[in-house]
């Protein structure tokens, strides 16, 4: 029972703060259903044995990402009305429409399966354990070159930041 | 008695996803769809985690590490383009961004 609702509540929490997102006009509010369905995710994690990807997906979801997204919302204004004007003809009914044929895809397959995961692949007997120690001693070994190039690319998205966001004065200006 | 089983966990994520891509496509604003790419993205750690949980192996749980750090990279260098489209148009719309046509 207490597996259920721990599951439950946050899953429901996790969909309201989706729609949030997608449904909310305040941009504020968006970025308010977004942190709801990033700290439900967490505790799903947490279900999941998954407990320093939780805290991750705290630290760099919840609170990084987040006040970036945040930042930007304040710094570029939160009051101008979005634009629903469609710019391509029936685009709505075209979203919907593929849509409705990608959910109804994975909902076939699925069916086909007999919506049971457990044939396709059956649980393991092992209970992993998703403490500090484990993952670093997978990140470290098998997975280190990975990471080598992870760490590149985040100097490389840096760089690339401030050199988008600083203004190079131009050199007529000075003249 | 109702088991948790793996199966919930990927339609939920399954679900997150659908949610995210009807975002992404409905709205115009280019934060906003930001957020939704978020969603995808997170929809598919959840998937991802209980992949890690089922099968008993911990390659799961690094991959969802490598995808939080691209998120991350992802947002910093689509704010910083945000920003910038926003100082020259005075709009975070994406219907007014033709100048990167070819």
């Amino acid at each position: 029972m207490i597996e259920l609702l721990l599951f439950a509540i946050p899953a429901s929490l996790l969909i309201l703060g989706a729609l949030i997102v997608v449904f909310a006009k305040n941009p504020v509010h968006n970025a308010m259903g977004l942190v709801l369905t990033l700290t439900s995710l967490a505790i799903l994690y947490i279900t999941l044995n998954a407990t320093f990807v939780a805290m991750v997906q705290m630290l760099v979801y919840a609170g990084a990402v987040m006040t970036l997204f945040l930042f930007v919302i304040m710094m570029i204004g939160v009051d101008k009305p979005e634009q629903t004007k469609e710019q391509i003809k029936g685009q709505k009914l075209l979203i919907s429409g593929t849509l409705i044929l990608l959910v109804s895809v994975v909902v076939f397959i699925g069916l086909q399966n007999g919506l049971n995961w457990n044939l396709l692949f059956p649980q393991s007997e092992i209970s992993l354990e998703g403490t500090p120690a484990i993952l670093a001693s997978a990140l470290f070994t098998s997975w280190v070159f990975p990471f080598e190039i992870i760490s590149i690319l985040l100097i490389v998205a840096t760089t690339a930041a401030i050199a988008l966001a600083y203004e190079f004065k131009q050199s007529s200006d000075n003249d | 008695m109702i088991e948790v089983t793996s199966d919930w966990y990927l339609t939920l994520s399954a679900i997150l996803f659908s949610i995210g891509f009807l975002g992404m496509m409905v709205r115009k604003n280019a934060l906003i769809m930001f957020m939704c790419i978020e969603l995808m993205l997170n929809a598919v750690n959840l998937t991802f985690i209980t992949a890690s949980k089922h099968l008993g192996s911990v390659d799961g749980q690094i991959a969802v590490f490598f995808v939080l750090v691209v998120a991350a990279a992802e947002v910093v260098v689509g704010l910083a383009i945000i920003v910038s489209i926003f100082k020259k148009q005075e709009s975070a719309s994406v219907d007014m961004l033709s100048s990167s046509k070819g």
